[in-house]
C-alpha cells in the first residue's frame, strides 16, 4: 500500500529569499565573531587602565558596545544608520539623508554628463575610423590614472576658474562613468548583423536613418548593461571627489570626518548609506531596462 | 489551393508541346505568356568579380552575360561557391563588380538601388526583433517617407497577400520560421518594387513548409507580375518556380547553361510528376554535374 506522503510545499517567497537570508545570516555571524576578536584587546586595555575587575561577560559586552571600536558590531552600525536617517531633520548636518542627497545630486549630474559624453564618443568612433584610431588610446589612457590622484588636480584647476561645489564633483564622476558607456555603446552600435545592414542599404537608408532605426535599437541592451556599471561608478566618483575638497557635506565628507576623529561607527554607517544609495540607483536602472524591454517586445 | 477551373487542360496542352529547351531556339509563338513582352529588366554585361582572400585571388564571377526580361522568373542554381549569390548582390549594388556593367530598369545598379527599384529577400528573415510584425513591414515605408495612413494600408494589404492578417501585433519571435520568411517577402514587396531579388529564401525551411511557400510565391508572381530573380540550391524548386533557369558552376563562377521553358504561371505541385518537368530537372542536373569538378 503506497504511503501517502504529505506534500511539503515551500512558499514561493521562502523559496526565493531563503538563499539570500542564509548568506546574510552567515555573514553577520562572521562579522560578530570578527568584532569580538578585533575589539577584545582594546576593551581589555580599557579595563586594565582603570584597574577595574572584569568578567568575561563584561569583556564581551564591551566589544559589542565600544564607542570607537576597531570593527563596530552590526547592530551598532545599523543603530547609527537608523539614527542618522530618522533621528534628525533631513536638512540637519548630522542627518545621513542630508549627506546622501548632496552626494546623490553630484552622482546624478555626473552620471548624466558621463552618459552623454560616452554615447557621443561611441557615435564618433563608430562613424569614423580616423576618430576610432585617434580617440580610443586616449579614452583607455584616461582610465589608467588612479582617480584618487586626479581628483585633487581637477578640484584645484576647476576651483581656479571659479567652479566650486556640485560641478567639480560631477565632472570627476562623469570622468569615471563615461568609459563603460563608450565601450558598451561602441559594441552596441556595431551589433546589427550584416544582413540587417544590407537591408537598410537596399532601401537606400541615410546614415541617420540607419542610426535611429537600426543601430540605436540594437544597442539598447548594451546601453543598459553599461548604464548599470556607470551609475555605481558615478557614485564612487562623487564620493571620491568629496575626499580631497574638504567638503563639508556628502557621504565622502562623512567618511573623512569619521576617519579624522576615529568615529568608526560613523564611517560604517556612511558606507551603509552609500550601499543603500547604490542599490537604489541600480534598481531604478533595472526597472527602466525592464520597461524598455517590454516595449521592445522582449519575450518575458 | 483551389485551382481555377479549366486551367489544368490548358496545362496539358502545353505539356504535349515540345518544351522549349534553349534560349537560342527559334522563337515559337508563346501561347500562355511571353518572357520578353516587357523591356529588359536586368542587363548583366561581361561582369567579373575577383575577391582577394588569404589564399590568393578567387574569381567569384567570370565574364557573366545575362539579359532578363520584365516579368520573368529566373532561378540561379549551382553548387556553393559558383557565385550565384554574388551575382545577385552585384545586381543589387551590395557589391561592386571588378569589371563589366549592370543595368537595372535602364539605370546603373547604384541608381536603381538609390531609386528603390528592387526588394531583396535574404536567406534568413532578418526581421527587426524589437518591432512588431506590422512595424517591421512599415520600416521600409517609413524610410521612404510614405504617409502614416498609407503605411498602415500597405502593411495590411501585404500581410494579407502572404496570408498573415491577424499577426500585426505579434513580435517576430512569436512566429515560426516560415511565417517570418513570409513577413520578409511581404516587406520586400511593400513598397511595390518592379524587381524581387531572393537569395535562397526558403533554404532554412523544411520540405513541407518550402513546398507550401513555393506555391504561394508562384501565386504572388502570377498576381503581381513582378520580375523575380531567385537563387536556390534545389533543382525541383528551381524547375517548379521558374520561367528560366540559369545553371552556374564554380572556379571561376560562370554561367554554364540557360534553360528557357514555359509552364503556365498558375501551376500546382502536381506538375512535378510530369515527364516535361523531369526532363528539365534532368537537364539542370546534367548541367550541374558537367560544371562541377569532383577533384577534391
Amino acid at each position: 500500500m503506497p504511503v501517502a506522503r504529505k506534500a511539503r510545499r515551500t512558499h514561493p517567497l521562502v523559496k526565493r529569499s531563503a538563499p539570500v537570508v542564509t548568506i546574510v545570516a552567515v555573514l553577520i555571524i562572521i562579522w560578530y565573531i570578527g568584532a569580538v576578536l578585533m575589539n577584545l584587546s582594546l576593551v581589555r586595555g580599557g579595563f586594565e587602565r582603570e584597574e577595574a575587575p572584569y568578567t568575561t561577560m563584561e569583556l564581551l559586552e564591551g566589544t559589542m558596545s565600544a564607542e570607537r571600536p576597531l570593527l563596530p558590531a552590526p547592530h551598532q552600525v545599523v543603530g547609527a544608520f537608523i539614527d542618522g536617517v530618522f533621528g534628525y531633520a533631513p536638512t540637519a548636518p548630522r542627518s545621513l539623508v542630508y549627506h546622501s542627497m548632496v552626494t546623490l545630486s553630484a552622482t546624478l549630474l555626473g552620471f548624466a554628463l558621463g552618459a552623454l559624453l560616452g554615447i557621443v564618443l561611441a557615435l564618433a568612433i563608430v562613424h569614423s575610423r580616423v576618430l576610432e584610431r585617434s580617440l580610443m588610446p586616449w579614452i583607455i589612457c584616461s582610465q589608467m590614472v588612479p582617480i584618487l590622484a586626479l581628483a585633487p588636480i581637477f578640484i584645484v584647476v576647476l576651483g581656479a576658474v571659479g567652479l566650486q561645489g556640485l560641478l567639480p564633483k560631477s565632472i570627476i564622476s562623469a570622468y569615471l562613468s563615461f568609459f563603460p558607456i563608450t565601450i558598451g555603446m561602441v559594441k552596441g552600435f556595431t551589433s546589427p548583423d550584416p544582413m540587417q545592414m544590407d537591408l537598410m542599404r537596399t532601401w537606400s537608408a541615410t546614415p541617420r536613418q540607419v542610426l535611429s532605426k537600426l543601430r540605436w535599437p540594437s544597442a539598447v541592451p548594451y546601453l543598459f548593461a553599461s548604464l548599470k556599471v556607470a551609475i555605481t561608478i558615478s557614485l564612487i566618483g562623487a564620493i571620491v571627489a568629496e575626499l580631497p575638497t574638504g567638503a563639508e557635506a556628502g557621504i565622502g565628507a562623512r567618511l573623512l570626518a569619521g576617519s579624522y576623529y576615529g568615529q568608526t561607527i560613523q564611517i560604517w554607517s556612511a558606507l551603509v548609506a552609500a550601499a543603500v544609495l547604490a542599490s537604489g540607483l541600480i534598481a531604478i536602472v533595472n526597472y527602466a531596462e525592464r520597461k524598455v524591454a517590454q516595449r521592445m517586445g522582449a519575450r518575458s | 489551393m483551389p485551382r481555377p477551373a479549366g486551367l489544368w487542360p490548358g496545362c496539358v496542352t502545353l505539356l504535349v508541346e515540345p518544351v522549349r529547351m534553349n534560349s537560342t531556339a527559334d522563337a515559337e509563338p508563346h501561347i500562355y505568356q511571353s518572357n520578353v513582352t516587357r523591356p529588359i529588366a536586368v542587363d548583366v554585361s561581361k561582369v567579373s568579380l575577383t575577391f582577394d582572400t588569404a589564399d590568393g585571388k578567387v574569381e567569384a564571377l567570370s565574364n557573366v552575360d545575362l539579359q532578363i526580361g520584365g516579368g520573368e522568373f529566373v532561378s540561379f542554381i549551382g553548387p556553393s561557391g559558383c557565385g550565384k549569390t554574388t551575382l545577385l548582390r552585384v545586381i543589387a549594388d551590395l557589391q561592386q563588380p571588378s569589371s563589366g556593367s549592370v543595368t537595372v530598369n535602364g539605370m546603373s545598379a547604384e541608381q536603381a538601388r538609390l531609386g528603390r527599384n528592387y526588394g531583396y529577400v535574404f536567406q534568413a528573415p532578418a526581421l527587426f526583433p524589437w518591432r512588431s510584425i506590422e512595424a517591421n513591414l512599415k520600416l521600409p515605408l517609413e524610410l521612404m517617407g510614405f504617409s502614416p495612413t498609407e503605411q498602415k494600408q500597405r502593411a495590411a494589404r501585404y500581410l494579407d497577400l502572404v496570408n498573415l492578417t491577424g499577426f500585426e501585433r505579434k513580435f517576430p519571435w512569436q512566429l515560426s520560421g516560415g511565417m517570418q520568411q513570409r513577413v520578409s517577402i511581404a516587406r520586400a514587396l511593400s513598397f511595390d518594387p518592379e524587381l524581387l531579388l531572393m537569395d535562397e529564401p526558403f533554404g532554412a525551411l523544411d520540405e513541407i513548409v518550402r513546398d507550401h511557400l513555393n506555391e504561394q510565391l508562384l501565386q504572388l508572381w502570377a498576381k503581381t507580375r513582378k520580375t523575380v530573380l531567385f537563387v536556390t540550391h534545389s533543382i525541383p524548386e528551381a524547375v517548379f518556380l521558374s520561367s528560366r533557369i540559369v545553371v552556374m558552376s564554380p572556379r571561376p563562377g560562370r554561367i554554364t547553361d540557360i534553360i528557357d521553358y514555359n509552364f503556365p504561371r498558375e501551376r500546382t505541385l502536381e506538375i512535378r510528376e510530369t515527364p516535361e518537368f523531369m526532363a528539365i530537372a534532368q537537364r539542370v542536373r546534367t548541367g550541374l554535374r558537367a560544371g562541377h569538378s569532383y577533384d577534391e
